[in-house]
């Protein structure tokens, strides 16, 4: 057990590194640099090459790589070339702003996901157990998970800022409106938080639904519900204690997964709605070829991600011995 | 208890519906598409200057004194230069010709009074005619960009299964690397490190290449497993004691074990990749402007503007979303576990 989670934790620890240094390489390795970028290409010669050596950038890249590797491990990220602040400064503000956006998110999907999977799934079949949705109500939860299915984050949040911008009943872009306090948590914060965390939920909640719906129908058929059945306990105590407590484990095995499905979309809701997270930092950073933030943006991506698939796996591994044996 | 007489005709059941009410979905999409020089009754780069953001103009068979004609049009006025606002002309009406010039449908004044079946963008462009031109582009992205994911994925996949030992290590830990990072982000950074400005044919086989790379682990991994299974096989064993090829061996007898496998994948990658295109678009790093493609047309709706006062601007969705939901409805009983982990059904 012991072993296996140093393991995944070796990996973690390697993907952040192996992220972080290849987004800096890539970024470094891309047609034009941020002086270019900034100055244009009008810009006099000698200019370019003082804003260059004051910026670090007129090393090689192996060098340039060195020097930045050498002040991570003393945690210092470097400088931002486009906000002309410390990489160190600009990241957890924004992390935490994406970390609110997708933790919101993925409360709404499973709070409302997995009670409608089960509600879905406990009543699949016929008497006869023929296929197809056994009543009305499963088969309008299917049918309405399909729909959401295929509407992924970029869909669902142009449909949802359209609706907010036909009706005005919440706010359209951005986290907070001005005059508000601009920390802590406000009812202005959360009533910004509707559109972006309901787009970002829409999709995965229909996922959790489709999920649940199989793992209960699935825990439903097993010889141990007819057994508790036949004993005479209620039927929705079968389902909701029961059946249910069997069937969580592929959605507990699908959190790990999420979190890179989260950030994804993630990314796209932030340039929809405006709001101020990591995936836009990350956009101006690449836009500007903002080296430094470009590599910091990367590797907090990256704990975010390592982050979660640690925590589920642990969490696996103890529901579920199985998978750490090798 | 009266039972049917035999003959009567069942309905389908529900699946099987479904199904081809998504396959239909699809043939009209491709159909549209491909023969979109024919159907859109413009060039997707013909712009109007004097109706820019036009609402819709729908075709009307009958006119307000309640009289039939063939099918026809009333032209916009422009009623507010400011504010973009246009109202009906009633007093005139244009009638549609039909199998003119090489096109389906357009107005018999075409350049005073255009037929706008979906209205125009912010340049005067006829939306209907960019989104079919822009769907020949967008679709073909993802169905090129996907065959190329098969093809790398299933090439790597089945010599990882095939060879076992280092080799199937070092490939499956490469895919596994990449199935763990968040693919748009993966796509983005290679895109964004490429020089922004370039022409729409390079940015095609761009997009089509690194979409190719970001899903090809996704094919890799349940083909390799498929290929371990089956390589152990009697029919296999007999080929090979026949004296088949290793090449022989994988390409004609192991990997259309995969074939099953294959086509699902394709079908999720798709619309995967329709939506990635968009999105890189949207954020300007995708077609450059005058290319009509599903997703730099919905970065010319990326105004609020647009979603109160223009909103058949954001037909690309409404596109996006069906096609979508076509292959969703061919998908839909498959097990929703291949979903996010491709190869979970064969482990």
């Amino acid at each position: 057990m012991l072993a296996y989670i140093s393991r995944r934790l070796i990996f973690a620890v390697f993907l952040v590194f192996a992220v972080s240094s290849s987004s800096l390489i890539l970024a470094r390795l891309a047609g034009g640099d941020y002086v270019t970028e900034s100055l244009g290409i009008e810009a006099h010669p000698e200019t370019v090459e003082q804003a260059r050596a004051r910026y670090g950038l007129d090393k090689s890249i192996g060098a340039q790589y060195r020097d930045w590797l050498g002040r991570v491990v003393r945690l210092d990220l470097g400088r931002s070339l486009l906000y002309d602040r410390p990489v160190s400064d600009l990241i957890p503000e924004r992390a935490a702003n994406t970390a609110i956006l997708a933790f919101t998110a993925l409360l709404f999907a499973t709070l409302i996901g997995l009670p409608l999977g089960v509600v879905a799934g406990s009543r699949r079949r016929g008497p006869g157990g023929a296929g197809g949705p056994g009543g009305v109500i499963p088969g309008v939860i299917r049918a309405t998970s399909l729909v959401l299915l295929s509407m992924p984050p970029l869909l669902t949040s142009l449909f949802l800022v359209f609706v907010a911008a036909r009706t005005g009943w919440m706010p359209i872009a951005g986290m907070r409106s001005p005059g508000e306090p601009s920390t802590g948590l406000t009812l202005d914060l959360l009533q910004h938080l509707i559109v972006p965390a309901g787009a970002l939920a829409l999709p995965l909640a229909a996922m959790f639904e489709r999920l649940q719906a199989q793992a209960m129908a699935e825990a439903i058929g097993a010889p141990f519900v007819l057994a508790t059945l036949a004993r005479g306990v209620p039927r929705s105590r079968v389902v909701w204690r029961d059946a249910l407590k069997a069937s969580l484990r592929p959605i507990a095995a699908v959190y790990g997964i999420v979190i890179g499905t989260l950030l994804s979309g993630s990314f796209v809701v932030e340039v929809i709605t405006a709001w101020p997270g990591l995936g836009r930092l990350m956009l101006d950073a690449l836009r500007a070829r903002d080296v430094f933030l470009v590599a910091g943006c990367a590797g907090a991506g990256s704990i975010f991600l390592a982050l979660g698939s640690l925590l589920s796996d642990a969490a696996l591994a103890l529901v579920d011995p199985r998978v750490a044996e090798p | 208890m009266q039972r049917w007489p035999s003959w009567t005709l069942a309905w389908p059941s529900p699946d099987l519906m479904l199904r081809t009410l998504g396959l239909f979905l699809i043939a009209i999409t491709g159909v549209a598409v491909v023969g979109a020089s024919a159907f859109a009754p413009h060039a997707s780069d013909q712009s109007y200057r004097a109706l820019l953001n036009a609402p819709p103009t729908a075709p009307h068979v009958r006119d307000d004194m309640g009289d039939w004609h063939a099918p026809f049009i009333y032209p916009w006025a422009l009623v507010n230069q400011l504010e973009q606002r246009y109202e009906q002309d009633r007093s005139i009406r244009v009638p549609l010709v039909w199998l003119s010039g090489g096109r389906l449908v357009q107005s018999s004044d075409d350049a005073r009074a255009p037929l706008l079946l979906l209205g125009s963008d912010s340049y005067g462009r006829d939306v209907f005619s960019r989104l079919l031109f822009g769907g020949r582009v967008s679709l073909g992205l993802a169905v090129i960009a996907a065959l190329g994911a098969l093809l790398l994925g299933a090439s790597v996949g089945g010599l990882a299964g095939y060879t076992g030992g280092p080799a199937d290590d070092v490939l499956m830990r490469a895919s596994d690397f990449v199935l763990v990072l968040p693919a748009m982000y993966v796509a983005l950074a290679l895109r964004a490190v490429l020089p922004l400005v370039l022409s729409p044919r390079v940015v095609f086989l761009l997009l089509a290449g690194i979409f190719a790379i970001v899903g090809a682990p996704f094919f890799a991994r349940g083909v390799r497993a498929i290929v371990r299974s089956e390589r152990r096989q009697d029919y296999a064993v007999a080929a090979t004691s026949l004296g088949a090829s290793h090449a022989r061996v994988l390409a004609r007898h192991l990997l259309p074990a995969a074939w099953g496998f294959m086509a699902v994948q394709i079908t999720m990658l798709v619309p995967a990749f329709i939506i990635a295109e968009a999105t890189l678009s949207y954020v300007g790093l995708g077609f450059p402007d005058p290319t009509a493609s599903w997703g730099t047309m919905l970065h010319d709706a990326s105004s609020v503007r647009v979603f109160g006062d223009f909103p058949w601007l954001l037909c690309p969705a409404a596109a996006m979303f069906f096609v979508v939901l076509a292959l969703n409805l061919v998908l839909e009983r498959t097990d929703i576990t291949v979903r996010l982990k491709p190869d979970a059904t064969y482990k």
